[in-house]
């Protein structure tokens, strides 16, 4: 054992480490193995050889990118897109991978390879730096009074401790109060229904049993105002089953017509759209995380991590045939939220 | 040219700029020393450097995209070459990451070059960090350089995750919809938050510029930061090395920095660079084009992040049902927040870990000599443990496409990963543990024993033996070098006391180093050489004599 292991040994405690007395001895750094560049000229040429023309076609490479970046403009066609992120890729590949490659070749083959110790230093320092650097602390501390006046030390814990504070109270315009914005959506009594993303309103005739239709509430198209975040609330699945199979409570009984139920698309679980029936089983599924909902029992949760059914839209068929809503949900849509069952 | 220069006139350019730089940097003194500085040579080392230079990739190719890209959300309707798209409304963000793919001149080389090498840096830090795990290359004095580096992967998941949501095709839009309804779901102060984030209602038109802000300038700058920082320590600390022959905690054994170190690292970068390039000009990432641009309204089956995020997601997924529950009038979204927290505590335990295993064993030296991982069996099995519990949470992300692919039932494939969440950590580290002992256990028979040779000789008296050769001694060191520790007892402190603390370490130290194989001592090798040649001399007794 050197001396320095020893000095370490003794100055820093090994815990639970064993310390063997007989611990087999330490033979030394392996002896070099001669390559066959080391000991033939022959080799160590060709070795060259073979650096060099990799290095030349690097040069080849990147001169065929610059060459390809004009051979292969891009146009409406979009082989044209493909042809020139290959060719240029591969030219760019090629002026990579030769350096590379070249560079890596060179160091193994023809650079030095016997292993070398060095001597690695304990990272403390020691004792007479250390004992130096608490002088200076020290005398810091003596010059500037820091430890003595009481009175400044602690205002200026307070001062620095209030400073961040308009750093972080001008974020307050991030956004506005979310106030009541999540417990309403722009449905309302005699919005009628109609296609997304079409807008056109749907007619309870043209549902028919066991088909699917992605509603949104008329007059939502692209190009309206707020039209995302609209409908990131308001998006509606609108379903047609045989009216004896739903399981409906007295008070839903009036929300469905003839067997049209309209549930809003939006997952309880985390917001992502439950887009997926599931005709025989009369189930919704979101792909997301796979919540699965009962359809005709009330959009309550089957499987997965979601926790509540989806919220009902009650409607209503007018005097032409249209499916009109009868009000807004009648409670919050989308994810959970601490407060979304508090009466506002 | 004057001739009053006391200079040796040289006509050498390199040797001219050397001195121009030296005269006014000094430099010199920086190259005498580093520039024979050594670096240990392994295989295993490279993953960090891949790190590093996927990042440094990340830098360029995102630097190039900046120049094309707009993150506004300002609509507009869509009027480039891209002929399904033609006339769709989109966010000018949507349509700027059209254009560049298919009106820019390597625009989509350069966004796979970004996406692939981000996926690279993710996958490379996470390797680099399991092999630090594994060979105990956090131990003192490396465990601020673990937590830096730690740091590195969260901010490398952050950067993931912005820059994955700033095209805002309908993809990553389903994707910030996930985290607004994560957030929402935090105790009191959720709504708040997701209206700040999104300066409003979801998804307003405020996010992807301030997600750009983070992901060009915020989060590159912290991880810049912090990688100086890595790189730093690492300089300080020198690069571990693995144990074998010559190889102590007191030196470093290797090759020097200048040149083999400069080229062959250099060489790598290039390496790395170029199969980034390669993959990204054969193989399309993310083809943004088919999703289209986002709408809260329809989504596609089978939609998976990118695969860094896809542990977290599933997390959110394993979740079991009905977990919601209320407080009064306020919902309590357990069903997030369980999910939130298990991967918080697995985040926080990784961070912690150096500290965790120091108090345990008490070791306060330097070590820098890596164990193999079969050498410290309770460490390597707390990984392998860990290791599963992110990949089941990790596969718990595509239960559908599971579900799907081999035809089983989407509930059965969700139950069994919720039980092998829980089960499959606690059988991979009683199996590893084990496989590690018994590993141990063949290396102590091997370094005392030798080699098995396959000659079976047959004794007079009848006795078949298989002949073993013994090790060379650096074959021989390669297996006896590791450091071993025994479990303590629970001591009364200076007051007499056994103080809770110590019970607790006394207990851990127990799980920890119970079951133990110390390594063959130099008495123990010996004395199975002694007992080998008396066999050896019977052996040639017994060919003379049938001769």
């Amino acid at each position: 054992m050197s001396e320095q292991s020893k000095e370490v040994e003794r100055s820093q405690n090994a815990g639970l480490a064993v310390i063997k007395p007989d611990a087999v001895r330490d033979p030394g750094i392996e002896p070099h193995r001669v390559r066959m560049t080391d000991k033939s000229p022959k080799h160590a040429k060709s070795a060259a050889r073979q650096v060099a023309l990799l290095f030349t076609l690097s040069m080849f490479g990147s001169a065929f990118a610059l060459w390809t970046y004009f051979a292969f403009p891009i146009n409406e066609d979009l082989n044209t897109v493909r042809q020139n992120t290959l060719f240029l890729g591969v030219g760019i590949t090629l002026g990579l991978l030769g350096i590379g490659i070249g560079a890596i070749h060179w160091a193994k083959t023809l650079m030095p390879d016997h292993e070398v110790a060095e001597d690695r230093h304990l990272l403390a320092s020691p004792e007479d730096k250390r004992a130096a650097a608490i002088e200076i602390i020290n005398l810091a501390n003596q010059e500037s009074g820091f430890t003595r006046r009481k009175l400044i030390r602690r205002t200026l814990y307070g001062a620095l401790a209030l400073f961040p504070l308009p750093g972080l109270i001008i974020f307050g315009d991030l956004g506005p109060n979310p106030g009541n914005s999540l417990r309403h959506t722009i449905w309302k009594k005699g919005t009628r229904l109609a296609r997304d993303p079409y807008g056109t309103p749907i007619k309870a005739s043209d549902v028919t049993i066991g088909s699917v239709y992605h509603v949104v509430p008329e007059g939502l198209v692209p190009g309206t105002e707020h039209y995302l975040e609209e409908k990131a609330k308001a998006a509606v699945l609108l379903v047609r089953v045989e009216p004896d199979k739903l399981i409906e409570t007295e008070e839903r009984k009036s929300w469905s017509y003839q067997g049209i139920v309209a549930y809003s698309k939006i997952c309880t679980h985390v917001g992502c759209p439950v887009a997926l029936y599931e005709q025989h089983t009369h189930h919704l599924l979101c792909p997301c995380h796979q919540s699965t909902f009962d359809l005709v029992d009330g959009c309550k949760v089957v499987f997965g991590p979601a926790a509540r059914p989806l919220p009902q839209l009650p409607i209503y068929v007018d005097e032409e045939g249209y499916l009109r809503a009868q009000s807004d949900f009648n409670e919050p849509v989308g994810p959970s939220f601490w407060d979304r069952s508090v009466k506002s | 040219m004057s001739s009053t220069s006391n200079q040796p006139k040289k006509n050498n350019f390199l040797a001219g700029t050397a001195n121009y730089v030296d005269e006014r940097l000094g430099v010199a003194g920086v190259l005498k020393e580093f520039g024979r500085k050594i670096f240990p040579d392994h295989w295993s080392f490279m993953l960090g450097e891949v790190a590093l230079y996927s990042f440094l990739v990340l830098l360029l190719s995102g630097t190039f995209l900046t120049f094309f890209f707009d993150p506004s959300m300002t609509e507009v309707v869509y009027d480039g070459v891209y002929a399904p798209l033609k006339g769709a409304h989109m966010s000018i963000a949507y349509a700027s990451s059209l254009d560049i793919t298919f009106e820019v001149r390597g625009g989509l080389l350069m966004r796979q070059v970004h996406h692939w090498s981000a996926l690279l840096f993710v996958a490379a830090a996470g390797l680099h960090m399991l092999r630090v795990f594994f060979t105990g290359a956090f131990r003192k004095p490396r465990e601020m350089n673990w937590v830096v580096g730690f740091v590195l992967f969260v901010l490398g998941m952050g950067a993931g995750f912005t820059g994955y949501s700033l095209p805002d095709d309908l993809l990553s839009g389903n994707g910030l919809r996930i985290i607004d309804g994560m957030i929402k779901g935090i105790p009191f102060i959720g709504t708040w938050i997701s209206s700040f984030l999104f300066g409003g209602e979801f998804p307003g038109t405020s996010i992807v510029p301030r997600l750009y802000s983070l992901h060009i300038m915020l989060i590159p700058a912290l991880i810049l930061v912090f990688l100086a920082i890595h790189l730093v320590m690492l300089v300080v600390h020198k690069h571990t090395h693995y144990s074998g022959a010559g190889k102590k905690d007191t030196n470093i054994v290797g090759y020097p920095l200048m040149p083999v170190y400069v080229a062959k690292a250099g060489g790598f970068f290039f390496i790395v660079f170029g199969v980034i390039m390669l993959i990204s000009s054969f193989f399309t990432i993310n083809p943004i084009w088919n999703y289209g641009g986002y709408d809260p309204s329809p989504v596609s089956a089978g939609t998976q992040p990118d695969w860094y995020i896809g542990w977290l997601d599933g997390a959110l997924r394993l979740a079991p049902t009905g977990m919601e529950f209320m407080i009064g009038d306020f919902t309590v979204s357990m069903n997030i927040l369980l999910p939130l927290a298990v991967s918080l505590i697995f985040l926080a335990l990784v961070a912690v870990y150096p500290f965790i295993e120091n108090w345990i064993t008490g070791d306060k030296r330097e070590h820098h000599v890596l164990d193999r991982p079969r050498n410290a069996p309770v460490r390597t099995a707390i990984g392998a443990a860990g290791v599963m519990f992110y990949a089941i949470l990790w596969a718990g992300a595509s239960t559908d496409l599971i579900a799907t692919q081999f035809k089983m039932s989407l509930n059965q494939v969700l139950t069994a990963m919720q039980i092998s969440l829980i089960v499959l950590p606690i059988v991979s580290f009683m199996v590893t543990k084990r496989i590690c002992l018994s590993l141990q256990r063949k290396d102590r028979e091997v370094a005392i024993h030798g080699r098995e040779t396959g000659r079976i000789v047959r004794l007079p008296h009848g006795e078949y033996i298989e002949v073993h050769e013994p090790l060379n001694e650096y074959e021989l060191y390669k297996l006896v070098d590791y450091k071993d520790y025994q479990p303590t007892l629970a001591r009364p402190n200076a007051a007499g006391k056994i103080t809770v603390r110590a019970r607790i370490r006394a207990s851990l130290s127990k799980f920890y180093f119970k079951d133990r194989v110390s390594p063959a001592t130099q008495s123990e090798i010996e004395e199975a050489r002694h007992h080998a040649e008396e066999i050896e001399q019977e052996v040639q007794k017994a060919i003379e004599s049938a001769k």
